[in-house]
Order: structure tokens, then C-alpha cells, then sequence
């Protein structure tokens, strides 16, 4: 026989040095007495890790040297982790039956979910979680001010030893301002950057009353539905174990008792005239909210958070309202974010050059960009574009479209695959689409956008490109000298 | 906390409680920075659970009871007499933050009465998530009630901040919404729907967060002649054509101050649990609309017994089923056996041979399941044929308590 003492609480690190031990020596579990600390030193060998009748054979680090690893399967590491959090006295023996059966030819012993075994394992680590989930759910802080600084502070009591468990939980969830969590079996602190672990707390009768659980039982109280009343399924899910230490719970037994007369009063209460007038000119205004000047959008737009990464700024449209021509680009460069304005980088310059000699006037034009933001990513001190997803242009172009109605042109000219999603609604090739198009009903032009020209590497092909584009741009003066406005 | 704002605070919860919505799940797992709050989990977490047997997971309040519209099912309707209050975008953050240090919820579900215009109601809510977000670095749930009415843009604005956006449908029924919700409209709900979901989609392919919860909505049920096959019909519709996360169905309940447009006796809250039995298996058991609708009688599903035990006791042809052989789609219906236990089952299985105590210890319906299932100790014989079968498995009929 063997007798393996272990430290009180869910002593992993103790188990697992025990299992290899046992393994290595071929201990069945039939021949191996666990206890742990909160069942009492009965044979007073609180210093060493194993007694028993071959007692040299389990003292750590004795002869037999330390025990090798032990290679389970990873579900069966699992099970431990959680079932040695269980309050059973029972629970190592369960886990050394599992471990044995394991290494006796069930190595997949776990999936028989219907074996005894396996369900009361199973049981046990379904209490581990819920007890876990519970105190994820149950326990409240309360703010104390310390000479130290501001606490919060919390005390709550789990049936099982879970508090090394749920540490990651709060410090992820709680990570700005200082916390500790007191149990009867330990504690568990929090400065801000590291978790401390430390002996069991009291249940603080002293702790004050936090102003904000005022206003936590008020929102308690007024959330629940009197005519819907169902303590049943209220303690079925918030067991009575719990509330000592919830403030919100002193409310239930009045709430419970008014209910019934609450609901009455509601149902035998005749409908009343309403005692206020009739807001009928705040109701006929109510559908008429959209934007009623470009000005007025253009307002909208610039205080709008970007849908775009990066971005300082949103670069409006820029020209006269009721212009005849209006360019539709992708999106503003590192230029147009730093100034606040469209097209002055280097491919707004080599349309203003275009447009020149096109014999088009740019300050007659409307110029502007499908995304209003400039979307890049940083690397080091460089902001590089990053082209705009399909869905981020469609989440721009209600502004657009609200924008080209407000300037009404007789043309919209789409500068590039971008714009043309923008404005089709739909992704359109440039080089089969290039020309005159209808554009979701608008009259438009589809070409290159210029930022294209500056790309191409080889000299010859930029020069015909450009000359294609100025092409492109005198077709567009001509179809407007051809269509004067009506 | 000062006593006006408790008041208030009061007064705008009362006024949120009428909506079913309460879950914190579906975010991605995310954990505050050094300076910041909150965690999402994945899971729900409910924080509480009042006397009604509802939970707390979130905040859940309106930002105003004030409202332009007049739904005759809804206490905040401008005809109604309850007591109004506002909090500013300012008290909402507040109030969020320091509940949640506390740990009393998962986050903020906020909804808002309309003033003034959709847009400026839509842009009060957005903006309290913006803050929270950027301000207080909250890593926590945010759900947002968007406004159909409201521009486009807005709501996308609020799907960058929110984890949930939804958009109550309240009536099945057109007709049922122009006679009870004038200032609705079915086809502009539908529309922003439709808007969100393609946002959503987007979002999800080009990995972007954009509400990445996705969008739910709820229906009020009993407030008009809508039956139960008319309500699971349009939810199917919904899950279909916008992907909806859920459909939350809620009793239509009595309330202070109750218009006259409105039937006076509330229906029974077994319909609105039947309606959640049902909408599990319309999502999770390849049920369609038509055969739980089979299960009851004219269009309304039976009260007394759940929907799936309603269908198996209609087609009792398909019955009973070799535990170690059916298929999953067929466990799937047998009545008792849920989701977990089918997977147990189908895992169990490639071990062993199943008897009734290997069930036993697989499911906690094991009574409801002995007409409907051959295990290899176990035939129902004759059992799956009795007519009186459908009383034998009635839960007896019991008192309620109170206490």
C-alpha cells in the first residue's frame, strides 16, 4: 500500500509529481491511499510528499531519483487540469483509475462517455465549470479607498478550489485599476501588472457601501417584469447559496410579494387620455432629416469617424455647386490627408496638366473621391496607400451619391476601377468599359485614374497612356459642348 | 450617485425591460490593453437573474423614453403617460463603466426612444459606443437598437463600434404594424436589414470588425392575431434572407399606461416559450416551419407539450429509432435528446454498444425518449402505438408557488 499526502486545495503540480511516481513504480490504484490536506494529517506527514508502506520508494527525490514524465493523451490532461479543482476527497483516486485505465489499453477511454468512470469525471468537471462560470458571474467589487489609493475588492465564497482557475479571467477582464478577490481558502491580488496569490480572506463585514450599488439595486428593480414572475427559474439559475453576497438580491422578497398586486393595478387601470398635446409638428418633421445643403453634408462628413484605417481627416469634394463636370477619383494620398484637399498629390497634378491641356478649367469642375478618407497603413515614418475594399467603398458612397446630387453635373467622370465601383454599384473592367457609360442612371465618362499614369515603369508606355487620357479628357469636353445645358 | 440620476436611471431601465435581447455572445474574444476594461469570452455570462427568471447580462437601458412614435404596444408611445427622463451620452458611458467594474454586467445593450429625428436619436447611440471605445478603451459587449429610419451611414458608423446591431421587426405582419405602429414601416426595417447584413458579409470576408456578433431582431407575439405558424414562418424568413443571429420572441406583456388599441388579456408566457422551442429547431434541428406548424393545431403550437414531442407523437410512423444506428438527422428528432446528447451518442457509439443505462447517463430525458427509441436492452413494443401515450408523457399538472 501507498499513501500519498497531498497539499490542501487543487494540488496539480503535487499530483502530477505523485503520478509519474506511481506509474514508474506500477502502483495500481487499488493499492493507493490519496489524501490531501483538508482531510487532516492523519499519519502527521506534513513534510514529506509520500508515506506509506514503501515509503523510500515515494519520497521525492529519494533513491528512486525523480519519476520520468508521463505522456497522456492531451484530453486526459485536461480532465486532471479541472477535476483536481473538485471539493471530492475522491477525486485523485477517480483521476489515478482514469490514468491507469488510460495506460492500460483504454487509451481512449474518455470518449466512452457512457462508462461510470468516465461520467462521474465527467459530472465532476461539469461542476468545476459551472462553479468557474458562477463566480465569473457572482461576484461583485466593491470600490474601497485605501491610503494606498482606490481598491476594488470582492469576497466570494466557491464550492470548489477554482480561485487559481478564474485568475486569468479577471486580470484579462480587470486589467486598469487595482482589484483583490478574498475566498475562505485563499486570495487573489491584482496591482495592475501582476497577480499575486495570498491566504484566505474574511468576509469583510466592514467593507462600505459603494454608492454605485444604490444605483445597481434601483436598475435591479426596475428590470424585472412584475407580470412575468418566476422565482422558480430565477433560483434554478441564481441559487440561494449565492445571494448573502449580491447586493442586488435583498430586493427579491419585496418584489416577489408586490408583484401580484402590481400586475392587478396595471391590468384594471383604464386606458387614459394622454395628458400631453399631441407633438404633431415634431411628428411631421421627423422623416425630413436628411442633409439639405452640400455645405450641410460636407459637415457631416468631416465629423464622422473614418470607415477606413488611418486617416487624420476627411478630404471633401472641392468646386463650384451645379458644376457641369465632376471627377470622381479613389480615395485622397498623403498629400490631400496633410492638406485637407482633393487632388493636389502628384496624380492631382498630373490631372490639373491634363485637364490644361484638354482645355477643361478646373476651378468649373467638382472634383472629389469616392472614399473620403485616406486609408494607408504606417511603416516606419511612411504612410503607404492601402487600396480600399469593396466594402468599405460602398459604405462611402451613400455620402457620394448624396453629394453628386447636390452638385447635379452634367458628367461624372470615373477616374479608375474604384470610382466606377462607387458609382455603377458594381465592379466594371476599365479597359472594356472605357467611354461614355451610364452610371446608375447618371450620365458618365469611365477612364484611367491618373495615379496610373504615374506607375506604368517604361517611359513610352506612360507617354501613350497619357496621351489616351488626354484623349479620354477631350472626348469629355466634347460630349459636354455637344449636350449644352438644358 | 446622486438621487435625480437613480431616478432616472429607474425610469430607463423600466422602459428597456421590454425587450427579450439580452445576450452577450458571439463578439470575438478580445481582452482589454494595459489602461482599458472589459473582456468578451465568446460565452454569455449572466450576471444576475430577477424574479421574472430573466437574466442580466447587460446594461440594458434606453437613453430616452421620450419617443415621436406611437406604438400602441409600447410604453414609451408619445400618447402614453409614463414618466419621461434622458440620460446624456455623457451618464450612459459612466453608468456602463462603473457597473461593469464591478463586474454586475457583460456590457451595455442601449436602445433610445426616437427624438427629434432618426438620425439624431441614431447618432446619440453611436456615439456612447464610440466612447466607450475609444475614451475608456472598453473591451466589453456594446448591442445597439439601430434605428431603421436613420441614414445609412450612421448605422455603419454604429457597426464599427457595436458588437450587435438589431433592429426590432415587432409584428410579423404588415398589416398588424400599420395598425399598431404607425410610424413603422416594414419595408424601411426590412431595407436596413438587408443593408446591415450585406455590411456584415462584407466585413467578415475582407476581415474587418463590423458588428461582428451580427444583427438580431424580436417580435412581439399575442399583441396581434399573428399565429404561431405566421411568426416561425417569418423568422425563417429572416434567418434565410439576412443571416439573423437570433429572433427573440417576446409575450406582449401588460403594461402601465396600456393603449386602447390592444387586446386586454396578455397571452399565456407558455406561447412565447414554445415559440423559443420551435425557433431551436428551426436553427439547430432542421426542423422546417411547415412541419413544426404540423405538430400543433391551426397554425398555433400545442401548449402543452414542446414541439418537438408534438411532431414525434403525429409521426409516430417514423418511430422508434435504433439509438445504435439512426443517423444524426433522425436522433436529432427523437424527443428528448438534444444537440449535446446526440453528439455524445454519435461519439459513444463507435465504442460500445448503447443500453438504457449508457442513455441514462447521456441524457436527462431519458423517460420522455423510452416510447421513441430501440436501444440494445430496450423496445418500446407496442409503447410507440398507444393512444394514450401523449397523456402519459404530460408533465402532471402542478401548482405554482410563489415562494
Amino acid at each position: 500500500m501507498a499513501l500519498v499526502h497531498l497539499a490542501d486545495g487543487a494540488d496539480l503540480a503535487g499530483f502530477r509529481r505523485a503520478i509519474r511516481r506511481l506509474v514508474a513504480a506500477g502502483a495500481a490504484p487499488e493499492d493507493v491511499i490519496w489524501r490531501s490536506g483538508e482531510d487532516g494529517d492523519l499519519f502527521g506527514a506534513g513534510s514529506a510528499d509520500f508515506v506509506g508502506t514503501d515509503a523510500a520508494d515515494f519520497v521525492d527525490g529519494g533513491e528512486a531519483g525523480p519519476a520520468p514524465p508521463l505522456a497522456l493523451p492531451r484530453v486526459v490532461g485536461a480532465a486532471v487540469e479541472a477535476v483536481v479543482c473538485h471539493r471530492d476527497p475522491e477525486r485523485y483516486a477517480l483521476l489515478h483509475r482514469l490514468i491507469w485505465r488510460v495506460l492500460h489499453g483504454e487509451r481512449t477511454v474518455l470518449e466512452a462517455r457512457s462508462d461510470p468512470l468516465v461520467h462521474r469525471l465527467a459530472g465532476m468537471q461539469q461542476a468545476i465549470r459551472r462553479d468557474i462560470h458562477k463566480m465569473h458571474a457572482f461576484l461583485r467589487f466593491r470600490r474601497v479607498t485605501a491610503e494606498s489609493g482606490e481598491r476594488f475588492v470582492a469576497w466570494f465564497e466557491p464550492e470548489h478550489f477554482i480561485l487559481e482557475a478564474v485568475a486569468d479571467f479577471f486580470a484579462d477582464r480587470f486589467p486598469g485599476f487595482a482589484w483583490s478577490i478574498l475566498t475562505p481558502v485563499g486570495s487573489l491580488h491584482w496591482d495592475g501588472a501582476a497577480l499575486d496569490f495570498g491566504p484566505p480572506g474574511t468576509r469583510g463585514a466592514a467593507m462600505p457601501d459603494d454608492s454605485v450599488e444604490t444605483a445597481w439595486r434601483a436598475y435591479y428593480e426596475a428590470t424585472f417584469n412584475p407580470a412575468r414572475l418566476n422565482p422558480t427559474m430565477m433560483r434554478s439559475e441564481m441559487p440561494k447559496k449565492y445571494w448573502r453576497n449580491l447586493p442586488e438580491t435583498q430586493a427579491i422578497p419585496h418584489l416577489i410579494r408586490t408583484a401580484p398586486s402590481r400586475v392587478t393595478a396595471m391590468l384594471e387601470k383604464e386606458a387614459a387620455m394622454p395628458l400631453k398635446r399631441n407633438p404633431d409638428k415634431a411628428v411631421a418633421a421627423l422623416p425630413d432629416q436628411a442633409p439639405k445643403s452640400l455645405a450641410e453634408l460636407n459637415r457631416i462628413i468631416a465629423a464622422s469617424e473614418p470607415l477606413v484605417p488611418g486617416a487624420t481627416r476627411a478630404v471633401l469634394g472641392e468646386g463650384p455647386v451645379g458644376a457641369a463636370l465632376a471627377f470622381v477619383g479613389e480615395q485622397p494620398g498623403d498629400q490631400e490627408d496633410l492638406q485637407g484637399r482633393p487632388f493636389v498629390g502628384p496624380a492631382g497634378q498630373l490631372l490639373d496638366r491634363a485637364m490644361a491641356e484638354a482645355g477643361i478649367d478646373r476651378t468649373e469642375a467638382y472634383v472629389t473621391n469616392a472614399v473620403k478618407h485616406f486609408k494607408f497603413e504606417q511603416r516606419g515614418k511612411r504612410r503607404i496607400h492601402q487600396k480600399p475594399t469593396a466594402g468599405e467603398v460602398r459604405h462611402y458612397r451613400w455620402w457620394l451619391m448624396r453629394e453628386l446630387d447636390f452638385v447635379h453635373p452634367r458628367l461624372v467622370v470615373a477616374l479608375g476601377a474604384t470610382a466606377v465601383l462607387a458609382l455603377a454599384g458594381k465592379a466594371l473592367p476599365i479597359a472594356r468599359c472605357r467611354g461614355e457609360a451610364r452610371l446608375e442612371g447618371r450620365p458618365g465618362f469611365i477612364t484611367v485614374h491618373p495615379s496610373y499614369l504615374l506607375r506604368l515603369p517604361d517611359e513610352d508606355a506612360r507617354h501613350a497612356a497619357y496621351a489616351a487620357f488626354l484623349d479620354d479628357l477631350r472626348h469629355v469636353r466634347a460630349i459636354l459642348e455637344r449636350r449644352p445645358a438644358s | 450617485m446622486d438621487q435625480t440620476f437613480v431616478a432616472r436611471l429607474r425610469i430607463l431601465a423600466d422602459a428597456a425591460k421590454y425587450d427579450a435581447s439580452c445576450a452577450s455572445s458571439g463578439a470575438p474574444k478580445r481582452v482589454a490593453g494595459a489602461n482599458g476594461l472589459g473582456s468578451t469570452t465568446g460565452g454569455a455570462i449572466c450576471h444576475a437573474y430577477t424574479p421574472d427568471g430573466r437574466c442580466i447580462s447587460l446594461l440594458k437601458i434606453l437613453m430616452t423614453n421620450y419617443c415621436l412614435y406611437d406604438c400602441a404596444y409600447c410604453i414609451n408611445r408619445r400618447s402614453s403617460n409614463v414618466r419621461r427622463a434622458r440620460f446624456t451620452v455623457e451618464e450612459v458611458v459612466k453608468l456602463t463603466v462603473a457597473f461593469y467594474k464591478r463586474n454586475c454586467i457583460e456590457g451595455l445593450f442601449l436602445s433610445s426612444g426616437i427624438v427629434r429625428s432618426a438620425d439624431h436619436t441614431m447618432e446619440q447611440m453611436m456615439l456612447v459606443a464610440r466612447r466607450l471605445r475609444h475614451e475608456e478603451n472598453f473591451a466589453g459587449y456594446i448591442h445597439l437598437k439601430a434605428i431603421p429610419e436613420a441614414s445609412p451611414w450612421l448605422i455603419e458608423q454604429a457597426g464599427l463600434w457595436a458588437d450587435r446591431l438589431s433592429i426590432n421587426l415587432e409584428l410579423a405582419a404588415e398589416r398588424s404594424l400599420e395598425r399598431l405602429a404607425p410610424e413603422k414601416n416594414g419595408g424601411s426595417i426590412r431595407a436596413a436589414m438587408g443593408q446591415m447584413h450585406e455590411r456584415i458579409a462584407q466585413a467578415q470576408e475582407e476581415k474587418r470588425h463590423f458588428a461582428p456578433a451580427g444583427q438580431s431582431t424580436q417580435m412581439i407575439v399575442g399583441a396581434d392575431d399573428a399565429t404561431d405558424a405566421a411568426v416561425l414562418g417569418a423568422s425563417a424568413t429572416l434567418y434565410r434572407a439576412y443571416a439573423l443571429k437570433r429572433v427573440y420572441y417576446s409575450a406582449f406583456s401588460p403594461i402601465p399606461e396600456a393603449s386602447r388599441a390592444l387586446p386586454v388579456k396578455p397571452p399565456p408566457l407558455q406561447r412565447e416559450n414554445r415559440l423559443y422551442q420551435a425557433d431551436w429547431l428551426l436553427r439547430c434541428y432542421g426542423f422546417t416551419v411547415e412541419e413544426i406548424a404540423a405538430g400543433g393545431e391551426g397554425g398555433m403550437l400545442d401548449l402543452e407539450i414542446d414541439p418537438k414531442l408534438a411532431w414525434a407523437l403525429k409521426h409516430r410512423d417514423r418511430f422508434p429509432v435504433d439509438v445504435n444506428r439512426a443517423d444524426k438527422e433522425m436522433l436529432l428528432r427523437v424527443p428528448g435528446l438534444g444537440t449535446r446528447a446526440v453528439e455524445s451518442i454519435l461519439r459513444t457509439r463507435r465504442h460500445r454498444t448503447l443500453r438504457l443505462d449508457d442513455i441514462g447517463r447521456l441524457t436527462s430525458g431519458l423517460k420522455r425518449l423510452l416510447p421513441f427509441l430501440i436501444a440494445a436492452d430496450h423496445r418500446p413494443v407496442r409503447l410507440t402505438d398507444r393512444l394514450d401515450l401523449r397523456r402519459r408523457l404530460l408533465q402532471p399538472a402542478r401548482q405554482l408557488s410563489l415562494f
